[in-house]
């Protein structure tokens, strides 16, 4: 037997499949197809949480994802422990492990039960009134100690092990809510042949059908219909039917996020099934048919476990066979507590009586249940419950007071009516109107291409929201250039209807009351809060909402957003829509991190880019460093070695005989056409025109606003070709600004530009050795100086493979850059390094690359310059041609500021003490003794310990740098101030002769 | 390699060293789909204006497409529009397409681009859900017809996307990006039969 | 994630592929040398920022890799329509009024 509570001749569960479970440790047993929330009420357990704030006990309210109370942390191992799962979704599998949360040390007993007695203290903006001094305490005391007693579950301290997946779709017409309504829209879509996805939360499609008893649609029961239907729309082609799938954000121009939960239903999820899948769905017309969430009763410890909306009583009843009670009490404000009130006198459960705060309502329902033989109260209000861990009885009291009496009770079930759910429609920026008559906010007007059909319309009654949905579904399909279908509606042989309902609180609960009546369980705020937070001075809505926190909890006040603003609207004396009501944000229900993140996670979270060569220096034990995505080898440490040992070992082989380095990463563009060089004297400060075929130039790249923003050797190949390189991490935005130009500003030039960054692997070989070491595998080009001088470009063949070889220096040795197609680069890298060997070469990381072109004072952009540095500034006005018409930053480099004198100015550093290695970053002042703040005239840009010249090295921006030529500055750090001197930027053969040497 | 050394302009010295290329032979296969690294091929990345498209396609041997978002294919050899004056053209039959520019006189730019492209084949009835993992683009056959060519995104990176047939894809990105692009493909195609 | 027309390619394609240039129909002098300060700060340095409607650069970055011109309307989020780069800004707009 599944449970004292479990009625084996109700619900639809087949009784056949046992699954075990267990509740703070205690074991039950449930059945396949249980929510966690049937299950345990099938036990007759109700307590199954702590409140928030006053850690109150609470129950079961709802049957689905509007639950505030029943939140509980399920956990499958040690990695897997899932916080704030909603008992009322989570599906029950053989062995489900369940703990309740926010108690200590029991959940029958939990000390932090005493803030409800000193509750006086916590009401409405106690946080923000109580914990604002001393400030400091915020941080170190209050917030710590206030997350640690309020609060919700504990978050998993493990890496989460589940993988997510994620999926962009595209359909005509996306249909969000499978009840009824929904399920009728997709059909009437579908069978026009669109494409149609059609999403529900729940495991099973049906929506209220699951407990309306009283629905026949197509002689069949309404739930029966419901899942007929959905098997036949999920038989289509043109269908995808999603369960267990919420829509949780509703984005511009129909663009819809959902998450399925695929696996968290499943005794063993296996290995290959995401845990949950994201879609993103672009829909050319959507309908909304998200349906209504019952409201609860606002009276004096409407929170006691055992009070519950009275649709979810009927739920647990007609799906899942469960009675909530054995003797329940019904307290309503409309007609369909009826229903469930007689659903459970059928079914043997004893209604002791039914409290309906209306004085004289009539209809079919009311008849039937006297007809039952139920005890009806008219205009009367629960005043008082008895019970705390469980509800014992309801004290019942005429409306306008009067005498008393005491029922006893096992459980309440109380309606005050339905909200329609147009939170998905309020998402898309659609405007709620609302309705005077029924009291509810419906859609209004629309900003999207979609429509709401059924009761999340106000749409009332089976055969109107049938009509309705198949009608709208239908038109969405024609919409998207549909033909008209072919089916027929689904016709409603029987059907319930519900009157309205009331707002705000009962009677008992009113102005004149201390109790506490609540109006939002998961944040435990009361009537009296609400009245408080007016009182108090808070006169809109949103700032009612911030002041009590209703709402704002991870239900997002389903139950409580509408209950709330009538106790503010009428406290303030003022109509609902004058007040207006809060913006529903996404996301509808709570969404996991990983569902988010989904495949971006481990070696997915971002590209990493490795060079042809990257293997070969993994081989050697190279470590490496992150340039952007890149991974580049930093430095070659041999055994025994640390960082300094191995990069000075490095700069020193390089000046000694030679080094190999990868310079793969290097950005790379063709330009090519007849008017190659035209766009490049446009684009860089330097003249290109008379550049020789076969000859090499640095040249500077301006931003319009006269600053660098990138920098790099061009070859010229032919007349109408040049290979550009730019910096690493310069690009893809170099590639960008020069598309930008020549689409939009020289689009008269006949040139096109082409990435061939990931064509070419580039091995630099620099040092007095490094021709010796090239030579002999290269063929068809002429390696002597007069062949290949400075600053030239050949195209030949190196290992029997093309090449685009390079004779340039960025470490001011003898140097060439070996361009060869990227799948031979670690071939050729291979054989380069076994000539290097016959000469003693090392191969070099990007740490002794920076040391040996600071040693000879080559600027590296990004490093020296900061997007604020003219050429000018950096010492480079020799590479900004004089006497040409145009260029991207002529005019801005000629700006007031940027020619004015005292900028700063790019400079060498020597610390007095050759030891003392500057920090890059570090600040320059002229003098030490100077009161703080002091008088920053500088930073330094670059620093290094040069092994070559025995001595630290530095590069720096400072203030009218080049006329403090041999001055002394300082550099205050924290251990005291060094003493620096001014010098030339070259610290390594000031002559340059090395480069042919 | 093989096909390298079959170019019609074969260099005079064959290469002494070994073509090493990203991923070779990496393939992994899940219930509906299999994700398959392809061999090298012969690529260029074609730049011309309009009036050179007749000159270009006949010395190429396949037409250009002028239609956004499609492609030509013949005799091993697939031109994609990428823009209005740019093209992909791989060749799978080992000739090279550079060599055959390289005698049109019309006006435009065509430069290698072999090893810097790698392609991933994509094939199974859940192929375009594989890519729909991290593909905004709408796969189904009427949107993204056998032929259709783009370029997109998959997840971080840039992709170029062909439909070869109704349940295959080829994907072709960038070297350094194959890692990761193999790797999304893969994950995807674990989820792609639902 | 918005749509984008694309004027190249002829079709809406999902914002990923796209990137946003700044305020269009900046045009930058045939005589950028000779252009005044006070010039030289309208071009470079000012933008309109309305609060409605607005023209601006795009590039199918991730497409057709073509740059164009949109007009969008920054109230709404929503696109009025796109054009080709170096068409005129377009006296007409579909949809608005005056």
């Amino acid at each position: 037997m599944s449970g004292a509570f479990r009625i084996p001749s109700a619900g639809r569960l087949s009784q056949a499949k046992t699954a075990r479970f267990s509740f703070d440790g205690q074991s039950y047993a449930g059945i396949e197809g249980d929510t966690l929330a049937s299950a345990l009420l099938a036990n007759g357990v109700h307590l199954v949480g702590r409140s928030f704030k006053y850690h109150r006990p609470r129950g079961i309210l709802s049957a689905g994802a509007e639950e505030p109370n029943a939140l509980v942390e399920i956990k499958r191992d040690a990695a897997r422990k899932t916080p704030n799962v909603r008992a009322t979704v989570q599906e029950l599998y053989d062995g489900l492990d369940a703990q309740s949360q926010n108690r200590w040390p029991s959940l029958s007993f939990d000390v932090g039960a005493v803030n409800d007695i000193a509750s006086p203290l916590f009401s409405a903006g106690f946080y923000y009134k109580t914990f604002m001094w001393p400030k400091a305490a915020w941080k170190s005391l209050y917030e710590p100690k206030i997350r640690a007693a309020a609060g919700l579950g504990v978050s998993p301290d493990k890496p989460d092990p589940d993988h997510y997946s994620s999926r962009y779709a595209h359909c005509d017409v996306l249909v969000l809510g499978g009840g009824a309504a929904g399920i009728a829209a997709a059909l009437a879509a579908a069978e026009t042949g669109v494409r149609v996805i059609l999403a529900d939360e729940q495991a099973e499609f049906g929506g209220s059908l699951r407990f309306e008893s009283g629905a026949k649609i197509d002689g069949q029961d309404g739930f029966a219909w419901a899942q007929a239907a959905v098997a036949k729309l999920a038989a289509m082609d043109n269908v995808r039917v999603l369960s267990r799938t919420t829509a949780f954000g509703y984005y511009a121009q129909n663009f819809v996020g959902l998450v399925e939960r695929v696996s968290d239903h499943l005794k063993t999820p296996g290995r290959d099934l995401a845990r949950e899948r994201l879609w993103q769905v672009r829909a050319k017309r959507v309908v909304l048919a998200s349906g209504a969430i019952e409201r609860h009763m606002v009276f004096a410890d409407n929170d006691r476990p055992g009070i519950m909306l009275a649709g979810a009583a009927r739920t647990y009843l007609n799906h899942y066979g469960v009675a909530v009670g054995k003797n329940v009490g019904v307290y309503t404000a409309n007609d369909s507590a009826y229903a469930a009130a007689i659903d459970l006198k059928k079914a043997g459960v004893n209604v002791a009586a039914i409290v309906d705060l209306r004085d004289n309502p009539t209809g079919p329902v009311i008849d039937e249940a006297r007809a039952l033989g139920i005890e009806i109260n008219f205009g009367r209000a629960v005043i008082r419950v008895g019970g705390k861990l469980r509800v014992s009885s309801m004290t019942v009291q005429p409306k306008n007071g009067g005498g008393e009496r005491t029922i006893p009770v096992d459980a309440i079930l109380m309606s005050a009516g339905w909200t329609p759910s147009v939170h998905l429609f309020s998402q898309s920026r659609g405007k709620v109107a609302f309705n005077d008559e029924t009291k509810r906010f419906v859609p209004g007007t629309y900003a999207q291409d979609c429509v709401s059909v059924g009761a999340c319309n106000g749409t009332d009654g089976l055969s109107a929201t049938l009509d309705e949905a198949y009608a709208a579904g239908a038109n969405a399909a024609k919409d998207t250039g549909a033909k008209t279908a072919k089916g027929t509606k689904p016709k409603v042989d029987a059907s319930e209807s519900w009157s309205r309902g009331m707002l705000g609180a009962a009677p008992g609960a009113g102005a004149d009351t201390t109790v506490k009546a609540f109006v939002d369980f998961q944040n435990d705020v009361t009537a009296k809060d609400i009245r408080q937070a007016v009182h108090e001075g808070m006169r809109s809505i949103e700032h009612v909402k911030r002041f009590t926190t209703n709402g704002m909890a991870t239900d997002q006040g389903k139950t409580s957003n509408m209950h709330g603003l009538a106790i503010a609207a009428e406290t303030l004396g003022k109509p609902i829509p004058e007040v207006g009501l809060t913006t529903f944000r996404a996301p509808y229900t709570p969404v996991t991190f990983g569902a988010i993140v989904s495949h971006a996670r481990g070696p997915l979270f971002d590209p990493t880019r490795k060079t042809a060569i990257h293997p070969w220096a993994e081989a050697q034990g190279a470590v490496f460093e992150d340039v952007g995505q890149w991974k580049r080898a930093w430095y070659f440490p041999r055994a025994g070695e640390d960082m300094h040992a191995a990069v000075d070992r490095e700069c020193v082989a390089v000046r000694k005989t030679a080094g190999l380095f990868d310079a793969s990463t290097l950005g790379k563009i063709e330009v090519v056409g007849p008017d190659a060089a035209k766009f490049m004297e446009l684009l860089y400060t330097n003249p290109w025109e008379k550049l020789e075929p076969g000859r090499c130039r640095y040249g500077i790249m301006l931003r319009e606003d006269g600053f660098i923003y990138d920098d790099g050797v061009v070859g010229r190949l032919a007349p109408d070709r040049f290979h550009v390189t730019t910096t690493t991490g310069g690009a893809p935005r170099v590639m960008n600004h020069m598309e930008d130009y020549l689409q939009t500003e020289f689009p008269h030039l006949n040139v096109w530009l082409t990435s061939i960054t990931e064509q070419w692997a580039v091995i630099a070989v620099q040092g007095p050795k490094s021709r010796d070491i090239i030579a002999p595998l290269v063929e068809g080009i002429d390696m002597s100086d007069a062949g290949l001088p400075h600053m030239s470009v050949r195209e030949g063949k190196i290992c029997g493979v093309p090449t685009r070889l390079f004779r340039m220096s960025f470490t001011g040795e003898r140097g060439f850059e070996v361009n060869v197609p990227a799948d031979y680069g670690q071939a050729v890298w291979e054989a380069l390094w076994a000539e290097g060997q016959k000469h003693g070469a090392a191969a070099y990381g990007t740490e002794a690359m920076h040391v040996l072109r600071a040693e000879k004072g080559y600027i590296i952009v990004g490093q020296d310059t900061d997007g604020t540095v003219t050429p000018n500034d950096a010492g480079l006005d020799w590479a900004v041609g004089k006497k040409k018409a145009d260029f991207v930053g002529i005019r801005g480099m000629a700006r007031p500021d940027l020619v004015a004198k005292g900028r700063k100015q790019l400079v060498g550093i020597k610390t007095r003490d050759p030891k003392v290695v500057l920090e890059e970053g570090a600040q320059i002042v002229e003098d030490p003794k100077q009161a703080i703040p002091m008088k920053m005239i500088g930073h330094v840009t670059s620093s290094y310990w040069s092994e070559n010249c025995g001595r630290s090295i530095a590069l720096a921006l400072v203030a009218g740098g080049r006329d403090r030529m041999g001055d002394t500055l300082y550099v205050p750090m924290p251990n005291g101030v060094i003493e620096v001197e001014v010098t030339g930027m070259v610290f390594f053969d000031e002559t340059g002769g090395r480069l042919n040497g | 390699m093989a096909k390298a050394a079959a170019r019609k302009t074969a260099p005079a010295a064959t290469p002494s060293v070994e073509r090493r290329p990203a991923l070779t032979g990496r393939s992994t296969t899940a219930a509906a789909v299999k994700v398959e690294v392809l061999p090298p091929a012969e690529r260029i990345s074609l730049r011309a204006p309009e009036a050179s498209v007749p000159a270009l396609s006949k010395a190429l041997g396949v037409t250009l497409p002028n239609k956004p978002k499609t492609s030509a294919s013949k005799g091993g050899r697939t031109a994609l529009w990428l823009g209005p004056d740019e093209w992909l053209v791989i060749d799978e039959a080992g000739n090279d397409p550079l060599a055959d520019c390289a005698g049109v006189a019309a006006l435009h730019s065509a430069v290698g681009i072999s090893h810097r492209n790698i392609a991933i084949a994509v094939t199974g009835v859940g192929a375009a859900a594989t890519i729909n993992a991290g593909c905004p683009q709408d796969l189904s056959l009427d949107a993204f017809p056998v032929g259709a060519a783009s370029r997109t995104i998959l997840g971080k990176t840039e992709i170029v996307l062909l439909r070869t047939a109704a349940d295959a894809f080829r994907v072709e990105c960038w070297r350094s990006f194959s890692d990761y692009v193999f790797t999304f493909l893969s994950e995807g195609s674990r989820d792609a039969a639902a | 994630m918005l749509l984008i027309r694309c004027p190249y390619c002829e079709e809406e394609r999902p914002e990923l592929e796209f990137r946003n240039a700044g305020e269009a129909h900046i045009a930058r002098s045939a005589n950028m040398a000779g252009e005044t300060d006070d010039d030289f700060e309208k071009f470079f340095f000012i933008r309109s920022n309305p609060k409605g409607i607005i023209y601006e650069r795009w590039r199918h970055m991730h497409g057709c890799a073509r740059f164009f011109n949109a007009v969008r309307d920054t109230v709404t989020d929503k696109f009025i329509m796109t054009y080709k780069a170096g068409e005129p800004k377009p006296s007409k707009l579909p949809g608005v009024g005056k």
